[in-house]
């Protein structure tokens, strides 16, 4: 099998600020991910998920383990051709719209005309076309969310990795979210790392999903949905999403409720 | 009532304020408002007046461009380095609350009468704002936005010049303001205390010699010129917080 990314054996703990006792905050992950696969995770609030994609990014360091993408060790940088869309806005204040997106193409020295190609595209694509002239500050927090997914997508990265993307955007706009990120993906042939706390996020977009203890987090189980290639948020009337959320919400209910201290 | 008259209103009020004032000090405290603009017509033509303006005026730019070169490195580098900016940050509070007009006569043992202590102290006056504003500007960049740097992989160059000084710009600017107006007072109140030359001089002389009008033209000036100022970089500064 073809590997885009290998995490193995990786543990991770830091020192709490404040009274400085150390927290474990994962605990032995492994997995594999194929080029081109759509792989979540999913797990109760603070189980680490963030941490896990800070490290696969290469912005944390693990104390144990190896990160592995594209064949060479991610050590303390992020690798080439990885992207990724935080969980707070990132977005840039001072620019606009159109600026905060080709911010990464300008500082490569891509040629103008080439970014102006992509920023339009990127732009159209998360429906932002109309607002590129505009500051962030003049946009929701979910117009804010969709200028940083741009920003990530017209760097065309092979890896992407998504941290709760989703997270300030209501219900009905995640699913269209979820749609056209099923449609990017397609288009680009890009592999997909994405950590969520949504069942039916996870449910509705992946190829497989891991489920992650509550801290220190590790995988409790690995589900494959077994959707096809070209899937969107249909899949919800599918007899099969009842029964992915069901299977996940059994292993994720004890954790969640550890996690929250019941 | 159009706003545009609120300016001309005020004028005239404070005009007549004057006025009144002046019949009830008398002309030893106090010139009233006529003779003040004659006075100030009389040092407009008058050359000494300029060359005072001018060491004044070169006094000013060099605290002026020490107290923003060296603010602006200090506090990026206090900034950027998070033990530093722990360390320093209750020292330069503490120097920021000392009055400074008590290090003056250290200041004029060490350089002597002239240029290079009324620079002095219009730098130590002026630089403060400087570095803690700018050091405060680069602390508050919010994680993630330095996390998106690192994730576009930027050089450390590309990261200072296109996100970190940017992001703490309006800081940074309002630093400035602020240092720019103390390097004036300290510029000024170095040269009414001990100096040779220069509009504060120039003002102290004129109280000496009690001739009010003139004492009363300089502090207009003085005061239209640092309004003025004051008030366009004011302007500036909320063009950048409020954005285009």
């Amino acid at each position: 099998m073809d590997v885009a990314l290998e995490v193995s054996g990786v543990s991770h703990t830091f020192v709490a600020q404040g009274n400085g006792t150390p927290v474990r905050a994962l605990d032995g992950i492994d997995f594999r991910l194929a080029p081109g696969e759509f792989f979540s995770v999913i797990g109760p609030s603070g189980c680490g998920k963030s941490t896990l994609l800070e490290i696969v990014a290469g912005l944390t360091r693990p104390t144990e383990g190896r990160v592995v993408f594209d064949g060479r060790d991610v050590l303390g940088e992020v690798p080439d051709g990885v992207g990724m869309v935080f969980q707070e806005d990132a977005s840039f204040p001072w620019l606009s719209v159109w600026d905060n997106v080709a911010f990464g193409l300008r500082r490569r020295g891509t040629d103008a005309a080439e970014i102006a190609r992509r920023v339009d595209y990127a732009l159209r694509f998360v429906g932002l076309a109309d607002f590129a002239k505009h500051h962030p500050r003049q946009l929701s927090g979910g117009m804010r969310q969709r200028v940083c997914i741009a920003r990530t997508l017209v760097l065309e990265p092979r890896l992407i990795l998504l941290d709760e993307p989703f997270g300030a955007l209501d219900q009905q706009t995640r699913l269209v979210m979820g749609e056209e990120l099923l449609r990017l993906w397609r288009e680009t042939g890009a592999t997909v790392l994405l950590i969520t706390h949504g069942l039916d996020e996870a449910a509705m977009l992946s190829d497989r999903i891991g489920v992650m203890s509550a801290r220190p987090g590790r995988f409790i189980a690995t589900l494959a949905t077994g959707w096809p290639r070209d899937r969107d948020s249909q899949v919800v009337n599918d007899p099969r999403f009842g029964a992915l959320t069901g299977e996940m919400w059994t292993h994720l209910r004890a954790e969640s409720m550890r996690s929250i201290g019941i | 009532m159009n706003p545009r008259y609120d300016g001309a209103l005020f004028t005239v009020a404070v005009l007549l304020l004057w006025e009144l004032l002046y019949h009830i000090v008398g002309s030893s405290g106090l010139s009233s408002p006529l003779v003040t603009f004659a006075a100030v017509g009389h040092l407009l033509v008058s050359g000494s007046f300029w060359n005072n303006v001018a060491a004044t005026a070169q006094a000013f730019a060099l605290a002026v461009a020490f107290s923003l070169v060296g603010g602006l490195a200090i506090g990026l580098l206090l900034g950027l380095s998070r033990f530093a900016g722990d360390v320093f940050d209750p020292i330069l509070n503490a120097l920021t609350a000392i009055p400074k007009i008590t290090l003056y006569p250290v200041i004029l043992l060490f350089f002597g009468l002239g240029m290079e202590a009324k620079v002095a102290f219009g730098t130590i006056h002026g630089i403060f704002p400087v570095i803690i504003l700018t050091m405060n500007g680069v602390r508050n960049i919010r994680p993630v936005v330095r996390k998106a740097a690192r994730a576009m992989r930027l050089t450390p160059a590309q990261t200072m010049r296109t996100v970190l000084l940017p992001a703490a710009l309006p800081e940074i600017f309002s630093g400035m303001r602020i240092g720019v107006s103390l390097a004036l007072l300290g510029t000024l109140i170095g040269e009414l205390f001990a100096s040779d030359r220069g509009i504060g001089f120039m003002l102290i002389q004129s109280v000496e010699h009690s001739d009010v009008p003139n004492v009363m033209a300089i502090t207009l000036l003085l005061f239209a010129v640092a309004v003025a100022g004051g008030i366009a970089m004011l302007q500036a500064d909320r063009r950048l917080r409020g954005g285009a």
